[in-house]
């Protein structure tokens, strides 16, 4: 038997996301922390019941827009009034309405950046290798599977009762994920 | 309609006694998470490939061809082998730019806007009409790009260090629509991809292939569906979706501008910005309707791509031909109001000058034939409704030839008129384009999910959960 070291944890496999989220649920109560859910769409309960912290990202996707909406303008300031003035139809050189539409498009254009980035960032992706791939079953998780992880990391992990516990749950099978 | 399933026809509420004819849901009953995974999925992993396909990508492949062959004549022996010369410096280039520009939009409005609007219906046609706004996109930016006369030389509208110590003039609308179009281009192809990571995933999980295993785990980037990814995924999409809905309007905006902010009679008004967004909507929607009636009878997901669709899409159809309608009512208005006698010449010249066959066509295939839309029947009919969309199509670019070609060829000076004849070289560029869209759209089809699965998972009767967990 795999020792514990070389176990990334246990997966319990459920049939419906109300199986999966009512499993998580318990886990937490039970003392849980170290854990995750998959699923194939997104499930907002599931969250909550992981008991998991909002994401920062929308404070990174304003950033990336402040610093878009800054950098836009002053590269605009900066080229035509600084590096290359030029009077066109005597318009003073900081002619800062004609700077709008471009400050705008940065704006959004760092934003957008910054979302998708910072979402992969923080999710870690792209990640080649992880884990829970190594149960054959995981690849109905794409599909039409629900999987709770109860990871050997946490501190109240243990290999026979944490799988007792993933048995009480109703699942459709519970396996050891190998590190 | 329920508010908590939205896939449930209604219910025989106090309108059934007005024989309301019950709306279509928006996937047929009886699917589950397995079958609309490996229904979509199969399209691209197992089915044959239809001999429709073949045909059609082999076709578009020809088009493709021919489009390269102008190309190349046209790097060999410059733009005049095009028809415009001044006074109609800007033809067939710029009215066949704006034409692909504005059918892109319908793709961005059902993806960002609808999904802010929480219109469940989008999900099923977001895919291929994100994927058809990026075509057209890449298509759009063909022309200006060749228009130069020296595309190899394009990067000078970028700003960089250079060392002629020259930076662009940022006081030009076109310089304007060099940052919009291109951050279009970026923000469409990242909101489009990011839709794709939990279906790539799918797809990787699902292809019985080595290579189909290879290719699709490394454009997933190893997504697991984790409950913890879902939740930044999620909110990361609606960002985009946020940023996206100002970024769509802006785009057909600025681009109006590279017309609205000169003082050439029939460019400069400032009704242009509506009525080139809304424009580019009713293009758009005719381009997804053309679209989406061949494939879902060609790949069988009536399933999927219901009536609903179909009925809601001409319904945007006719509401955005109507803003149209009044668009042109009020530049003819203004024209008369202003008492400017060069002003008031470009209407009497668009009804009676030498374009008048393809003014008259404009209207008749904008606002006359669209309004057939009111009736039932006609929404409900898919072939009527296909070469209605189809005709729109043509009406939409005979506007733009009619606002570029007509206000070019006589402004102030009787001596400087002139006329624009389209050569051979012109079409070709134009139907070149079209070859390129359809050609890549086939290749679209054959090897991505063109409905997201993820997202009809979500929709689906069995994603409902009880009342006692949402509460928690």
């Amino acid at each position: 038997m795999a020792t514990r070291s070389s176990i990334y944890g246990l997966m319990a496999e459920f049939d419906d996301p109300a199986a999966l989220v009512t499993a998580a649920q318990r886990a937490r109560q039970d003392g849980y922390s170290c854990m995750d859910g998959y699923a194939p769409y997104p499930i907002e309960e599931l969250h909550h019941a992981l008991g998991s912290p909002t994401t920062r990202l929308p404070l990174v996707v304003l950033i990336g827009g402040l610093l878009g909406c800054g950098g836009g303008y002053a590269m605009q300031y900066w080229m035509s009034a600084v590096a290359y003035p030029l009077n066109i139809g005597g318009k003073p050189l900081h002619s800062w309405p004609a700077f709008i539409p471009v400050t705008f498009e940065c704006t959004i254009l760092a934003a957008a950046l910054s979302a998708v980035l910072g979402m992969l960032a923080l999710n870690g992706l792209p990640q080649p290798y992880h884990p829970v791939f190594n149960v054959p079953r995981f690849a109905l998780a794409s599909r039409n599977r629900f999987f709770l992880c109860i990871e050997a990391a946490d501190p109240k992990f243990d290999l026979e009762q944490t799988r007792r516990f993933l048995e009480t749950l109703n699942p459709r099978e519970v396996s050891t994920v190998a590190d | 309609m329920d508010p908590l399933n939205p896939l449930a026809p209604p219910s025989e509420g106090p309108e059934a006694i007005h024989k309301v004819p019950a709306t279509p849901p928006v996937i047929a009953p009886g699917h589950t998470f397995g079958t609309v995974t490996d229904k979509i999925s199969s399209i691209v992993l197992t089915r044959k490939t239809p001999l429709g396909w073949w045909l059609g990508f082999g076709l578009a492949s020809m088009f493709t061809f021919l489009l390269m062959m102008s190309l190349t004549y046209l790097v060999v022996k410059g733009i005049g082998i095009w028809g415009n010369n001044i006074p109609v410096g800007w033809a067939f280039d710029i009215t066949n730019f704006v034409w692909w520009i504005g059918i892109g939009h319908a793709g961005t409005l059902i993806s960002a806007i609808l999904l802010l609007l929480k219109q469940t219906w989008r999900t099923s046609i977001n895919r291929f009409a994100e994927a058809m706004t990026l075509f057209a996109v890449a298509c759009a930016g063909i022309f200006p790009l060749f228009h130069t006369g020296r595309p190899w030389l394009a990067y000078w509208l970028i700003p960089y260090p250079n060392t002629m110590n020259v930076w662009p003039q940022f006081r030009s609308p076109l310089i304007w629509d060099v940052f919009a179009v291109s951050t279009y281009a970026t923000v469409s192809a990242l909101f489009w991809f990011v839709g794709l990571i939990p279906d790539l995933a799918t797809l990787r999980d699902r292809s019985q292939s080595r290579a189909g295993r290879v290719i699709y785990g490394m454009l997933a980037m190893g997504w697991r569906g984790s409950s913890h990814h879902w939740h930044r995924y999620e909110t990361a999409y609606l960002l985009l979706a946020g940023l996206a809905t100002p970024l769509v309007v802006s785009v057909h905006t600025v681009v109006s501008f590279d017309f609205a902010i000169s003082i050439l009679p029939g460019w400069h008004t400032t009704i242009f910005p509506p009525y080139f967004v809304a424009g580019a909507i009713y293009s758009g929607f005719a381009m997804v309707l053309t679209l989406a009636i061949p494939i879902r009878a060609v790949y069988g997901l009536e399933d999927f791509i219901t009536m609903r669709h179909i009925q809601n899409m001409a319904k945007v159809m006719l509401v955005t031909g109507l803003i149209v309608a009044y668009g042109y009512g009020v530049e003819a208005f203004m024209a008369w109001y202003s008492a400017d006698k060069f002003e008031s010449f470009v209407p009497l010249n668009r009804f009676t000058g030498p374009y008048w066959p393809f003014y008259w066509g404009l209207l008749a295939c904008n606002i006359v034939l669209v309004q057939s839309l009111w009736i039932r029947r006609v929404r409900t009919n898919v072939v009527v409704l296909f070469i209605i969309a189809l005709i729109v199509n043509v009406g939409m670019w005979l506007e733009r030839f009619i606002i570029i070609v007509t206000s070019l060829h006589r402004d102030f000076a009787p001596s400087s008129w002139g006329m624009f004849n389209a050569t051979f070289w012109d079409w070709s560029t134009y139907f070149g384009t079209i070859g390129l869209f359809l050609a890549l759209l086939f290749l679209f089809l054959r090897f991505l999910p063109m409905i997201s699965i993820a997202e009809m998972r979500a929709i689906l009767p069995e994603a409902r959960l009880d009342d006692d967990i949402r509460v928690i």
